[in-house]
């Protein structure tokens, strides 16, 4: 039974390919207006686990629901409320961008008399107005990425689906991308990306699943993460004047270890966020707050960490 | 497993896609021109050795598809049963696995449309733009005959060409066919068209020519008359051979057997009189059964390996 809050359940997703195992019993769910991030290395299964979803890929063993609807025997349904970015992502080059929309929204079944308003408004979201009538051909690939997101707002879905939307961007059409991405979700819209660039996607991901040789190795928020691989979740640094008030710090409950790290500055290993509570303790001793800033535990540190300890509790076996 | 909703769904929209990229692409008026410059040289050359040298004939029209000028070695028809395979081929190569090279497929697939209507939409507006470039010959043929004889053809010449102009639409239905497995079957666009025009190369001029051989080499000790029909059965697994079969006994009447002729058929004939139109098309019925089924099963085929296969580049 789906929980109403969810818009994609997996449970014991299985693909197999002439009896290899390339996506082995993962089990998660993306919950709505969620972005959630399918992270690893290439050739993790993640793309094969995007296509099992949108029912471009036949499912071995396990369920999913998309929507409420399973994909293998609804893609239909499913296929209508979900908006697909693929990894690195094609359009027919002697086509314009307007036409290259005009043609899936026909695909799609829009209306004709909403149709060109609709192209008109995802190519002004995501700043493809001004070239709506150029070729695509003359489209660099940052553009491209942000025509697909257009055909995806176009759509009107409730999930969008994005494979690597970031690989191969520079950082300026990256931060641009990743807005736009941000901006999916002030629509209400659920977010799926797959990325092996971790760092990039950390920012705006509310959830993770970290992928490894297709499993699912592990699954939370990167603070959740950080605490159960790395014993910390959070790095708060703090400046303030009053010695006294940086010494309260080290009582303050889910503080790990308090370091110095200049003059007036400490950081603050924690297993949550506690940046409230350490502003309270430095004003309650008498001292002044200078800074506070929090920090996740780095998703690379997290994954790098995760499999140098799997690794050594294997040798030790 | 029953999926929900038309697997055709789309259909439409890929089709008036396919037949816009089909009509506008430099390809395909190269193609085009090429068939019509060839055709129209054979026509008038026909028409000039009809001129020549008949002087009564009740079936002007066709000669018009089949006569040569002397020294000239093609007709109209022999034209057709070359440019044709490729032409299709050329249109087909890479219907599916340029949509995976441009990595269109996945995102169109994404579309609420299931993998049928991509694959029937563009075989039939392949077939499509083929048999309106096909109807357009056709009908210049049938007007520069007009024009230069100067005499209407009769209802049965007119039926005929019909039915010869539906044989060449199968016959390249054939090829495309072919060429859209081979697109389906290759990722490469490159191995895909050297492989099919491999393949006819093979079936339309090495087949033929050994087939007598094979025919031996299956039954030695078989009389001579078994020989000579085994060596057209095998023969017949060439769609060219095939067609050109059909093609001798839709516009050449006085043909009375596509095989040997026994002395039983013979009694009683006018020899080098027409035959009604119904007993041509009986004789030409398993060719022409031949090459559509030979469309629809390697179409299924391709079908078959498309829905299989990986849509991830």
């Amino acid at each position: 039974m789906m929980s109403a809050d969810n818009v994609i359940e997996a449970q014991g997703l299985t693909k197999r390919y002439d009896g290899v195992a390339v996506v082995k019993a993962i089990s998660f769910s993306v919950a709505r207006g969620e972005i959630f991030g399918l992270l690893g290395p290439n050739g993790a299964g993640k793309t094969t686990t995007i296509l099992m979803l949108l029912g471009l890929s036949d499912i071995s063993e396990g369920q999913a629901r998309v929507l409420g609807h399973d994909p293998v025997r609804e893609p239909l349904a499913v296929k209508r409320r979900v908006g697909y970015l693929p990894d690195q992502v094609g359009f027919y080059d002697n086509l314009s961008a307007a036409d290259n929309l005009r043609y899936t929204a026909r695909l799609m079944g829009i209306e004709r008399d909403e149709r060109e308003e609709k192209i008109a408004a995802s190519l002004d979201h995501v700043g493809l107005h001004d070239v709506a009538d150029h070729a695509v051909q003359t489209f660099s690939r940052g553009m491209r990425q942000r025509l697909g997101l257009a055909e995806i707002l176009m759509k009107d879905a409730q999930i969008a689906i994005l494979d690597e939307p970031t690989s191969g961007l520079d950082p300026q059409a990256t931060a641009e991308l990743l807005q736009i991405i941000r901006n999916l979700k002030t629509r209400n819209v659920s977010v799926l990306l797959s990325s092996h660039l971790l760092d990039r996607v950390q920012s705006i991901c509310d959830r993770v699943a970290l992928f490894n040789k297709g499993e699912i190795a592990l699954l939370g928020t990167v603070g959740e993460l950080g605490q159960q691989v790395l014993g910390i979740g959070y790095y708060v640094d703090l400046e303030a004047e009053g010695a006294g008030a940086l010494e309260k710090l080290k009582s303050l409950p889910g503080v790990r270890s308090v370091e110095p790290a200049g003059p007036n500055h400490v950081r603050i290993y924690a297993e949550r966020d506690v940046r409230s509570d350490a502003a309270a303790a430095v004003i309650a001793a008498g001292g002044r707050l200078l800074r506070l800033s929090v920090e996740t535990a780095s998703l690379d540190l997290i994954y790098n960490r995760y499999f140098e300890n799997a690794a050594g509790a294997r040798h030790a076996a | 497993m029953q999926r929900e909703g038309s697997a055709l769904r789309g259909l439409g929209v890929v089709f008036l896609k396919e037949l816009s990229d089909h009509f506008v692409s430099i390809r395909m008026r190269v193609l085009e021109w090429i068939i019509v410059l060839l055709g129209l040289l054979a026509v008038f050359n026909a028409i000039q050795q009809v001129k020549e040298t008949t002087a009564e004939d009740p079936f002007l029209f066709l000669k018009l598809f089949t006569t040569a000028r002397e020294g000239l070695p093609f007709t109209f028809v022999s034209f057709l049963s070359i440019l044709v395979p490729l032409i299709a081929i050329g249109m087909s190569f890479d219907s599916i696995n340029g949509e995976h090279n441009r990595r269109t497929l996945s995102r169109i697939l994404a579309q609420p449309i299931y993998r049928d209507a991509l694959l029937f939409g563009k075989f039939l507006a392949a077939l499509f733009t083929l048999s309106v470039c096909f109807v357009a010959l056709w009908l210049l043929v049938i007007g520069l005959g007009l024009y230069v004889l100067g005499l209407p053809p009769s209802s049965e010449e007119l039926v005929r060409a019909l039915i010869f102009l539906f044989v060449t639409i199968a016959y390249a239905g054939v090829w495309l066919a072919l060429g859209m497995l081979f697109s389906i079957v290759f990722r490469s666009a490159a191995t895909a068209v050297l492989v099919s025009l491999g393949l006819w190369l093979f079936l339309s001029l090495i087949w033929p020519t050994f087939a007598p051989y094979l025919a031996v080499a299956a039954s030695p000790s078989s009389d001579e008359e078994t020989l000579i029909l085994t060596a057209q059965y095998m023969a017949r697994l060439s769609p060219s051979n095939l067609y050109a079969e059909v093609v001798v006994a839709i516009l050449n009447p006085t043909t009375r057997s596509l095989g040997p002729i026994y002395l039983s058929q013979l009694q009683g004939a006018v020899l080098g009189a027409p035959m009604p139109l119904g007993e041509s098309l009986m004789i030409a019925w398993p060719q022409i059964v031949g090459l559509v089924a030979g469309t629809i099963l390697l179409f299924v085929l391709g079908y078959v390996i498309f829905q299989r296969q990986e849509v991830r580049a």
